[in-house]
C-alpha cells in the first residue's frame, strides 16, 4: 500500500523540531525503518512528519563521567562499527548484528529504536539490562529518565507528544562487567521470537547486580527477577525453572506460548555461559 | 515549511535533477513512477524483501523505507546506473553462469547487497555471505546458487585466495 497524505518539515534545530511537534498529529521521522513501514501499511496516519535527520550533535558517541552517551541519530551501522561501543557497551555491540538487515542498519537509528519501543526489539532490552538512561528534550527543557521508568507498555514510553529523544547513556563497562546476548529469530535480522539481553558484575567467584531482560515475550521488554536471584546463587537450572514465574509469553504468529517458554530457558542457559566468561572474544577490551 | 509538496534537488545516476514531490512518495515509487527507472522493484513495501534496494550517498537502503523528499541533496544510484558503469559486470556474469536467478525479481537488490559486501574486500565465508544477504528474499533459487556466485566473484577479485 501507499502512505496516506501528510505534510513534511525538515527541522533546523532541536528547538525547531520541538516547535513543529506542537502541531496536531505530528510525528518525528528519524531513520524511518519502522515508521515508514507503518505509513505504507496505513497503520499510522500522521498529519505532519518532522524530519530530524542531520540535526547537529545528535549523532555522536562520547564518554562522560563513567557513562557512554550515544546520540539519538547514531545509525545502527555506525554503532556496529564503533570501537567505543565495543569497548564500553559490549552488550550493545553483541546485539547489533541482530538488528534488522544491513540495509536497515544503514538507515535505522539507536534513538528511533528506543523511542519506538517495539516489544520484540533488541535495543530497548539492552538499555534496560544496562540500567541506562534516556535524555529527553521537550518544551520545558531537558530531563533524564531511567530505563526502568521509560518503557511503559506496548509501544508506550515516557516520551510525551512534544518530546524528542536526544540520547541514551549507559554505564561504561569495566573489567568486572559481564554481558550476554542471545535470541531466536526465524531469519537473522528479523524481530525475535524470544530474546535475552543480560548484564552483571563479577564479584569474586559470583555474579552480582544481574539484570536478565527478555524481549519478544510480552507487551514490553521485562526483567526476569526470580531467575536473576537463582542465577546470583550460581543455580542455572534453578534460574531456568524460575522463568515460569517471571514470564507469561503470549502466542503470536511466530510461536506458541509453550514454544516461547521453552526457548526462554534455552536462551538462559546460553547467556549464563556468556556471563560466566571473563571476556567475549573481539568485543571486550 | 510544513507543506505536503516540496521541491527537491538531487543527483540520480549521475544526472542532477529538480523535481516537485509529494511528501508521501517513497524513494522507490519516485524512481519508478516519476523517473521511469523500473530496475528497482517493489515487493513487500515494508522493508522485509529487499527488492527495492538502491544506493543513497553510497549506502544500500530500502527504497520503500525512505521518502523521496528526504533525498534532497543526496546522490542516488540505481541498478541501471551501477550495471551501466560495469561496476558489477563480473557479478552479473557469475549470476548468469551459476543460475543465481530465475524470475529475476530479487536480482537487482541481491546484486546491490552482494556488491556492498564485496566492496569491503577479501573473501567472505559462505556464512558471512548468507548473513549479509539475509535481508534480500529470493523465492526461486534457494540461495545456494547466489552464495556460489558471490563467493566465486570474491575469489576472482582477490586473485584466487581462499575464504576467511
Amino acid at each position: 500500500m501507499k502512505p496516506a497524505p501528510f505534510a513534511y518539515a525538515k527541522a533546523r534545530s532541536l528547538d525547531h523540531a520541538i516547535d513543529l511537534l506542537a502541531q496536531d498529529e505530528a510525528r518525528i521521522l528519524a531513520g524511518g525503518q519502522s515508521l515508514i513501514a507503518t505509513l505504507n501499511m496505513r497503520l499510522s496516519r500522521p498529519a505532519l512528519l518532522v524530519d530530524i535527520n542531520g540535526l547537529d550533535g545528535l549523532d555522536e558517541i562520547s564518554r562522560e563521567n563513567g557513562r557512554l552517551k550515544i546520540g539519538a541519530l547514531v545509525r545502527h551501522v555506525k554503532a556496529e562499527g564503533s570501537t567505543e561501543i565495543a569497548r564500553f557497551a559490549p552488550l550493545i555491540a553483541l546485539a547489533m548484528p541482530h538488528i534488522g538487515h544491513p540495509a536497515i542498519r544503514n538507515r535505522g537509528t539507536v534513538g528511533g529504536s528506543i523511542a519506538f519501543a517495539d516489544p520484540a526489539a533488541e535495543l530497548p532490552a539492552c538499555l534496560l539490562a544496562l540500567a541506562g538512561e534516556v535524555e529527553i528534550a521537550g518544551p520545558q527543557g531537558r530531563r533524564i529518565v531511567h530505563a526502568d521508568h521509560f518503557f511503559k507498555g506496548l509501544f508506550e514510553t515516557a516520551l510525551a507528544p512534544h518530546d524528542v529523544l536526544a540520547s541514551i547513556r549507559v554505564p561504561a563497562a569495566t573489567a568486572a562487567t559481564r554481558v550476554g546476548f542471545a535470541e531466536f529469530a526465524r531469519r537473522l535480522g528479523d524481530y525475535a521470537m524470544v530474546g535475552l539481553a543480560a548484564c552483571a558484575r563479577v564479584e569474586g567467584d559470583t555474579l552480582a547486580d544481574i539484570r536478565l531482560v527478555y524481549f519478544g515475550v510480552g507487551s514490553v521488554a521485562a526483567r526476569a527477577r526470580n531467575a536473576e536471584r537463582s542465577l546470583a546463587g550460581g543455580d542455572v537450572e534453578g534460574a531456568v525453572a524460575a522463568l515460569t514465574a517471571d514470564l507469561h509469553p503470549s502466542e503470536d504468529l511466530q510461536a506458541s506460548a509453550a514454544v516461547k517458554a521453552h526457548l526462554a530457558g534455552v536462551l538462559l542457559r546460553r547467556v549464563a555461559k556468556q556471563l560466566a566468561s571473563p571476556r567475549i572474544e573481539g568485543i571486550a577490551p | 515549511m510544513s507543506e505536503r509538496f516540496h521541491d527537491i534537488c538531487l543527483v540520480v545516476n549521475g544526472e542532477e535533477l529538480r523535481e516537485r514531490v509529494d511528501a508521501r512518495t517513497t524513494l522507490v515509487d519516485f524512481l519508478r513512477e516519476t523517473l521511469s527507472l523500473t530496475g528497482s522493484h517493489v515487493g513487500c513495501e515494508h522493508g522485509i524483501c529487499g527488492a527495492c534496494s538502491v544506493r543513497v550517498d553510497g549506502a544500500v537502503v530500502r527504497g520503500c523505507l525512505m521518502l523521496a523528499v528526504q533525498c534532497d541533496g543526496t546522490r542516488v544510484e540505481t541498478i541501471e546506473w551501477i550495471a551501466e558503469t560495469d561496476e558489477i559486470l563480473d557479478l552479473q556474469r557469475a549470476f548468469i553462469e551459476r543460475n543465481a536467478l530465475q524470475c529475476g525479481y530479487c536480482t537487482p537488490g541481491m546484486l546491490l547487497s552482494a556488491q556492498e559486501l564485496l566492496k569491503k574486500g577479501g573473501v567472505p565465508s559462505r556464512a558471512t555471505i548468507r548473513i549479509h544477504l539475509s535481508g534480500n528474499y529470493c523465492r526461486c533459487t534457494g540461495y545456494q546458487a547466489i552464495v556460489d556466485a558471490v563467493e566465486a566473484v570474491a575469489r576472482e577479485r582477490s586473485g584466487g585466495r581462499a575464504s576467511e
